[in-house]
């Protein structure tokens, strides 16, 4: 079966043209921050003190000590805009030009540092003594630059194959269920469980998409993907594009909801579960009627209602927390459990859980060439951190910082691999319990 | 009309009303923005442990201590001898007790709301040196560290004048140097009136907003299970 789009659906993705007057799109970037943020990012911008400790939380100041990639910097137009536009004393500081107006310019420049530099990783949210969520700022800053235009060009979406549409999954699947000789159902009319994959595992990771199925069958589940909403990426989730990043999650609604599944398992992807997990029923406009897991905290459940028992592997292992599942998403102890399943010597990493290092590559970091440079400094930070454990293994549950593992390890010839958690536990599943 | 006169007069009564109109403006003006419901499945429904980020932000986390430790200590400190010195210093318990006196219906109940134990001036005086000298060490470190300095504003440095303003003139009055008593103190009452006019506008309302944002980072953030 192959997953298709109508010419309507895909011309409301395409990005609007650059054309726009300067002035407008500076405009259409203030009124988009402000808007969606409402409150929250007003009582934010109004708290910060300019104490500076966010840079010393930030992977990107801590291999450069170079002072423009402080978080809350990132933030800086549109908290001299607010101040200067929207805040309770605009006029005031109109008159006297307390701050200056924003220009396009100054928001062409920040591009560098809300997308090249930032992975949203959250770590300096946990640092600011206010207690301001930086992170979440820089997010609503990118839906600004969105609607200004100014998404790099790397996170636009180009193709239809980049926003899942009109690719073969039937096919696709198809061939990977002959391959390794499992059934793999696509499209079943109705199930327990619908499981999603990161479109990127089809290419680059195919067997983690096979572990998935060998699990699920494993554990005979009524399960299936579905082709209508197989890939759970939402690139415009990354790159603030709001409008299309809604479009995107009520597709993966309506699909899990037309099979009539209680649950939704996401795959190994960080943005995926931050998107799904913690935006879609907002998108939807209310409470989900079914729940939503990401692969590591599904597993864990499993392990823990003793359904899914595991072959010991009797090796020592570390786990890197993938920022947005692990730190902003909350699941922290669920690979954890999974890995003590596993009968795995967990040497954890210092620092680790909700303060680990982020890889350098979330938050699109990753597809932006130009940032490969400073991404690689970063990459050192991680080598350390593994590399002090003394660990055999290395394990996330996150494809997206597993790409960023391989790229890391390809660039500086290092001869760690990051595996994948649903990989090892596909790889150690017991006999089933009676 | 003297100056301590036109200071305890007019100014004063002039920058309390800059001060509580203008703070009732900024915080109305945010709460009446809108704030958005959110429809996702909570992982965790413990609002109070969310709401102990308002205490537990106050110490920085282990892994945080050796970048962020020095700013931290530095700032905790010389809030805590500042508030001490405005708070428990007995002629500004009377003052505040006589503003409070001159806006309510009932007298009566300034007397009590504001009647607490106050410290020894010699100790007050030692507190208020104190803050100053960890101001003065504070903005030696804004002007010095390349993060401080790049996010510094005017803002940061009219507020960090104008509470040290205060501090530096209550001393002089305390010692008796700077001139006549009369003046250097009606000179430091105009320094508190200014701070007073300019708190509104500027970063000091983090005084009010501060807890209120540690607790509502802390609730969503403990509705997700994220770290905290």
């Amino acid at each position: 079966m192959t997953a298709s789009a109508s010419a309507g659906e895909i011309a409301a993705f395409v990005d609007e043209p650059g054309d726009t007057r300067d002035g407008e799109r500076v405009e259409r970037a203030m009124s988009a921050f402000v808007k969606d943020f409402g409150m929250l990012a007003a009582v934010y911008l109004e708290t910060c003190v300019h104490c500076g400790m966010c840079a010393d939380a930030c992977h990107f100041y801590e291999v450069t000590k170079e002072a423009k990639y402080t978080p809350i910097l990132k933030v800086e137009p549109f908290k001299q805009a607010y101040k200067r536009e929207y805040g309770p004393f605009a006029p005031v500081y109109r008159l006297l030009n307390l701050t200056p107006k924003v220009t396009f310019d100054e928001l062409e420049r920040w591009q560098e540092l809300l997308y090249e530099s930032c992975n949203v990783c959250g770590r300096c949210s946990l640092v600011c003594p206010m207690g301001i969520d930086i992170a979440g700022l820089i997010a609503e800053a990118r839906h600004g630059m969105a609607a200004a235009g100014l998404v790099p060009e790397e996170l636009l979406p180009r193709t239809d194959a980049d926003r899942s549409v009109g690719i073969d999954f039937a096919a696709a699947l198809g061939e990977l269920a002959a391959t390794h000789k499992i059934e793999i159902p696509l499209d079943k009319p109705q199930a327990d469980i619908v499981c999603m994959l990161f479109l990127v595992d089809l290419q680059k990771y195919p067997k983690s998409v096979v572990a998935i199925a060998r699990i699920m069958n494993h554990l005979r589940l009524s399960w299936t993907f579905s082709s209508r909403a197989l890939a759970a990426d939402n690139l415009d989730f990354v790159s603030g594009q709001r409008d299309a990043e809604r479009r995107v999650n009520r597709k993966l609604v309506d699909a899990t909801i037309a099979v009539g599944a209680q649950s939704l398992i996401l795959p190994e992807c960080g943005h995926a579960y931050e998107a799904m997990r913690w935006e879609a029923a907002n998108d939807y406009g209310k409470t989900l009627p079914f729940k939503i897991l990401h692969i590591s905290e599904f597993l864990a459940e499993q392990v823990q209602a003793g359904a899914l028992v595991l072959r010991a592997v009797g090796k020592s292992a570390t786990f890197h927390d993938p920022c947005q599942v692990s730190r902003r998403g909350g699941a922290i102890d669920a690979p954890r459990v999974v890995l003590a399943a596993l009968g795995l010597d967990v040497k954890e990493m210092s620092p680790t859980k909700g303060t680990n290092w982020c890889c350098g590559g979330g938050g699109g970091v990753a597809a932006i060439a130009r940032a490969d440079d400073l991404r690689h400094k970063v990459f050192r930070l991680k080598m350390a951190q593994i590399e002090d454990t003394g660990a055999e293994l290395a394990v996330t549950s996150c494809s997206g910082c597993r790409r960023t593992f391989d790229d890391g390890q390809a660039h500086f010839h290092w001869d760690q691999t990051m595996g994948s958690l649903v990989e090892l536990v596909a790889d150690n599943l017991a006999a089933v319990p009676a | 009309m003297t100056l301590l006169s036109f200071a305890r007069g007019i100014a004063l009564e002039v920058a309390t009303m800059v001060f509580v109109l203008g703070i009732a403006w900024r915080l109305v003006g945010i709460l009446l923005l809108r704030a958005r419901r959110d429809h996702s499945a909570a992982r965790r429904h413990d609002a109070w442990k969310g709401l102990m980020m308002t205490a537990t932000r106050s110490w920085p986390k282990k892994e945080f201590i050796g970048a962020s430790g020095f700013v931290e200590a530095i700032s905790y400190t010389w809030h805590l001898a500042l508030f001490a010195t405005i708070l428990l210093y007995a002629p500004h318990v009377v003052l505040l007790q006589n503003v409070v006196e001159a806006f309510l219906p009932f007298p009566v109940v300034g007397r009590i709301l504001f009647y607490w134990p106050t410290l020894p001036a010699g100790m007050i005086f030692f507190l208020a040196s104190l803050s100053s000298g960890l101001l003065l060490i504070a903005f030696a470190h804004r002007l010095i560290n390349p993060v401080k300095r790049l996010i510094s504003n005017f803002d940061d440095y009219l507020s960090w004048l104008l509470t040290l303003a205060p501090l530096i003139t209550g001393m002089a009055a305390y010692m008796h140097v700077g001139g006549p008593y009369q003046t250097v103190l009606a000179v430091h009452i105009l320094s508190v009136e200014a701070l007073m006019i300019w708190f509104p506008f500027g970063k000091l309302m983090h005084l009010f907003t501060m807890f209120a944002v540690r607790g509502v980072t802390g609730v969503l953030f403990v509705r997700k299970g994220a770290a905290t």
